[in-house]
């Protein structure tokens, strides 16, 4: 008898479906054995965490806060994946996002009138996105830059340069760093402890990212360069200009949600705006398979882990490590189980002749 | 007795009888050449032999002794080994790692003075110039064939097969391999060598077999045959026939080439001064060996590839270096060579992959919005004229067999086509019931007043379904014909580079008079 993976011949609903579930409950059996071995009781831990994560009002406020700009930039990342330009840079188009709606806000919108304060600052924020991801998506265009190398080098960019302004330039006097606060009228409303109204940015963008993909001239025209882009090229598709206009959203998005953690969260610009967003999105871009209603779950799911993390800390009195060690736990078995989709496994009796998933052509 | 005797081999693809009882003798000392067309069966017996297939039945001797070979190791073990046309080496790497990558019977740490030497002895005695030093990027086609040739013989390969080994030389090259193979046959060493080639079948081999449609027709010495009768057995000219076709009435020139160059992918001329024309309800074929320019001529007309000199026009109107979008726009269609790679995107659905022409204008799409239901209804119907044979419109193309793949193919761009449709081998590797129906789309599209430039490797085809023919030959053109007055040795011997005074010859004289002299390239 072997054991041996053939192609599936059509994409299995019953696997789409089962395959994220058995993984997750193989991850958490992973991450109770790594608890067992760290001296925690797995059943106490998990409850502690799911209790601190959304088992009360302010964990569940936590969780969206953080969900909103996991959405926002897990969209941004899923959109430049879906045709093939892998961003990384979602991390600096969010700060460089924040950068300017907190600029806006600050300085540059002296004299305006009060309620134009916050759309032009996010609409700073989602301009500062946009160009910090055009810059590589033109190099790419033109040049055949390599994307992976420019976006990620324009993260240390941004950072090291929004951190000049905070500890420098823009630095509120009084402080050792971060800008002075924003005014009021540029602030987003809250409605849940700190959760914030950026959250219908991203739930709202992600329909219509959802929509676009599905119903539009332009998201058919993603999908076959994302899938075979020597065929877009044969059926007229300009792969170039659709790399600039993808990426210049792309940014736009992420922008976007470096602007709502100004505008929503902290009210100035200030160290930790981003403590990684723009990285985990690409995880969730993959575990969502690019499908934007997907990243929202997703989103959700890790702004859980985070969160859930944190509180074992204090609870459990576990190192910090573990609850960053749990979330790697839970990933590996979510992405290496995405093989099973395209793969069934099968039995086979030695002997038995193999059916070819594709004939061969004979040369 | 034979050095290795193949007999009674069956090997079948889903679809496919790729060796049909093919029996075959090496002896000690020879070159045998393996002469046929493309999906005759040649690639796949020599798959066979080094164990990358495992034949469905037959029997396999070496030295007279029975082997069942079950991977290029095994064959390795038994001193055969195979150069393939698409080299196996690593460039970063020098020829001296190269040719000892994967040998087993080295120490850990491998003396490469000593193996650098060797190799150094070895392209000596056979006169295979290489620096055992050099890495592979910096080395010719020409010269990292050699490579391969020393890894063979490095490691004590007396079978030695070659996969059409002269498709990537120059002539000069092709030439300097000749004198090569001829040293290595004074060494008693044997060869097999893959080609359709007839003039170098008659300048290189002892012997020659012919296979056709997985069987093998012949088996003859060299010296008691001549091209014209290879040319026959090869082809088979017994099945020839002519599919029903009105006489073509031409009208307006459609397609106009004007002394079109245009490199390939290396960088290499690849069309050198082409110039061509096809009118309305006119079927242009072009014939010739792949990697003679054909399949830049279809990128070129298309917009695929850049033309460094000369003029592409189209209904009259300069197209050159115009881009793909504009082409398809002005209503030229393309059936590509590489279906699987170029002409479909095989994780979408049948009905989208129908859709990719049609869906920027109405109905399928309206302000940039799709309108799935018309999407949906005009493959139904597409599948439904074309005969698709697939589960539903919504089915991923990659799970649709090659034939139904082409019919989809075929579906969108005779669909889309407005004045030109280019060809690229549209039947290869069909069925005959497909390659029927993809002969008689192209009648029609010409009978409805297109221009169909075909370009094809089946002589036979281009003589049933072209008016008019011409044979690519390094980028050249060997002069334009009219079909009717077309025969299948006199293309067969312009597709292996024979001039026409050559051919004028072989029209006059005996077949034996003309010599390999008169077949090889011009240099």
């Amino acid at each position: 008898m072997n054991l041996i993976l053939r192609k599936r011949e059509s994409v299995s609903r019953r696997a789409a479906i089962l395959v994220p579930l058995i993984s997750f409950a193989v991850s958490l059996l992973f991450g109770a054995l790594l608890l067992a071995v760290s001296g925690a009781n797995p059943f106490v831990t998990y409850a502690a965490m799911l209790q601190g994560a959304v088992g009360s009002a302010y964990g569940l406020s936590e969780v969206l806060v953080k969900t909103i700009p996991l959405i926002l930039t897990g969209l941004a990342v899923s959109l430049a994946f879906r045709m093939r330009f892998w961003n990384i840079g979602a991390e600096g188009q969010l700060t460089m996002g924040a950068v300017a709606a907190a600029g806006m806000a600050l300085f540059w919108s002296q004299g305006l009138p009060d309620w134009t304060i916050l759309p032009l600052s996010i609409l700073a924020g989602c301009v500062a996105g946009a160009l910090w991801a055009g810059i590589p998506a033109v190099l790419k265009a033109t040049l055949k830059v390599d994307e992976t190398l420019t976006t990620l080098m324009m993260n240390y960019v941004a950072i090291l340069y929004s951190e000049h302004l905070y500890y420098i330039a823009w630095r509120a006097e009084g402080y050792n760093s971060g800008t002075e606060r924003i005014t009021e009228v540029a602030w987003l409303a809250r409605f849940a402890g700190r959760a914030h109204t950026g959250l219908f940015f991203g739930l709202i963008l992600a329909v219509a990212l959802w929509a676009v993909f599905r119903y539009t001239r332009w998201g058919f025209e993603l999908k076959i360069i994302g899938s075979n882009p020597t065929a877009a090229r044969y059926l007229g598709i300009s792969i170039a200009r659709n790399i600039v206009v993808t990426l210049l959203i792309s940014g736009a998005i992420s922008g976007l949600a470096g602007a709502v953690e100004v505008l929503g969260l902290s009210h100035r610009l200030q160290q930790g705006i981003s403590v990684g967003y723009g990285y985990t999105a690409i995880i969730i871009a993959w575990m969502a398979q690019l499908n934007p209603l997907g990243v929202v779950f997703v989103a959700f799911l890790m702004a859980s882990l985070l969160v859930g993390g944190d509180q074992i800390q204090m609870k459990m009195r576990l190192p910090a490590s573990v609850g960053v060690v749990l979330q790697g736990m839970l990933l590996i078995p979510m992405l290496a189980g995405s093989l099973f989709r395209e793969f069934a496994l099968e039995l086979r009796r030695p002997g038995e002749e193999v059916a070819q998933a594709k004939p061969v052509e004979v040369a | 007795m034979p050095v290795l005797r193949m007999r009674g081999i069956i090997k079948r693809f889903p679809g496919v009888l790729a060796n049909d009882r093919v029996d075959l003798d090496l002896f000690a000392g020879e070159v045998l050449a393996l002469l046929g067309e493309n999906g005759a069966g040649k690639s796949t017996l020599m798959n066979v032999l080094i164990g990358l297939y495992r034949p469905d039945a037959g029997e396999i001797r070496v030295q007279g002794r029975p082997v069942e070979i079950h991977s290029p190791r095994d064959a390795s073990g038994l001193g055969i080994g195979m150069v393939h046309q698409n080299f196996k080496l690593v460039s970063t790497m020098t020829v001296a790692q190269n040719v000892i990558l994967g040998l087993q019977e080295l120490p850990f740490v491998p003396n490469m003075a000593e193996v650098a030497a060797r190799i150094s002895e070895l392209s000596d005695r056979y006169n295979m110039e290489v620096d055992p030093q050099a890495y592979i990027w910096q080395l010719s086609v020409g010269e990292q064939q050699r490579v391969e040739i020393l890894k063979l013989i490095y490691r004590g390969a007396g079978i030695l097969i070659l996969d059409e080994p002269t498709a990537v030389l120059t002539p000069q090259e092709a030439e300097e391999l000749g004198q090569v193979l001829k040293v290595m046959q004074s060494e008693g060493k044997s060869m097999i060598f893959i080609t359709h080639k007839m003039g170098e079948v008659m300048a290189f081999s002892n012997r020659v077999c012919v296979l056709r449609q997985g069987q093998l027709v012949a088996a003859k010495r060299t010296v008691e045959t001549n091209p014209r009768e290879l040319a026959r057995l090869m082809v088979g000219r017994d099945v020839l026939f002519r599919l029903d076709k009105e006489p073509m009435t031409p009208g307006t020139v459609v397609l106009e080439l004007r002394d079109v160059h245009a490199v390939n992918d290396k960088g290499l001329p690849a069309l050198r001064g082409l110039s061509l024309t096809v009118r309305q309800g006119e079927i242009l074929g072009i014939a010739g060996v792949a990697g003679n320019g054909q399949r830049e001529l279809a990128e070129v007309i298309t917009g695929l590839r850049e033309i460094n000199e000369g003029s592409v026009l189209i209904n009259s109107r300069d197209l050159t270096n115009c881009s793909p979008l504009a082409v398809i726009n002005s209503g030229v269609s393309h059936i590509p060579a590489d279906r699987i790679g170029v002409g479909i995107v095989g994780d979408m659905q049948v009905a989208d992959n129908i859709a990719m022409k049609g869906y920027r204008k109405s109905p399928m799409a309206k302000h940039g919005l799709l309108n799935r239901q018309r999407i949906i209804d005009f493959a139904r119907a597409m599948i439904d004229v074309f005969q698709i044979a697939t589960p539903t419109p919504q089915t991923y193309v990659k799970f649709l067999s090659g034939g139904n793949i082409q019919k989809t193919i075929l579906a969108r761009e005779i669909d889309a086509c407005a004045s030109l449709l280019v060809a690229v081998y549209p039947s290869r590797g069909l069925d005959v019931g497909a390659t029927e129906a993809v002969r008689q789309r192209l009648i029609e599209q010409r009978d409805a007043g297109r221009a169909v430039l075909l370009i094809s490797e089946d002589l036979e085809e281009l003589i049933s379904v072209a008016d008019r023919i011409t044979v690519l030959y390094e980028g050249r053109s060997m002069g334009f014909f009219p079909a009717t007055e077309a025969e299948v040795e006199t293309l067969g011997l312009m597709m292996a580079g024979a001039q026409n005074e050559a051919l004028a010859t072989v029209g006059r004289e005996a077949s034996d008079a003309v010599g390999p002299d008169a077949l090889a390239r011009p240099s």
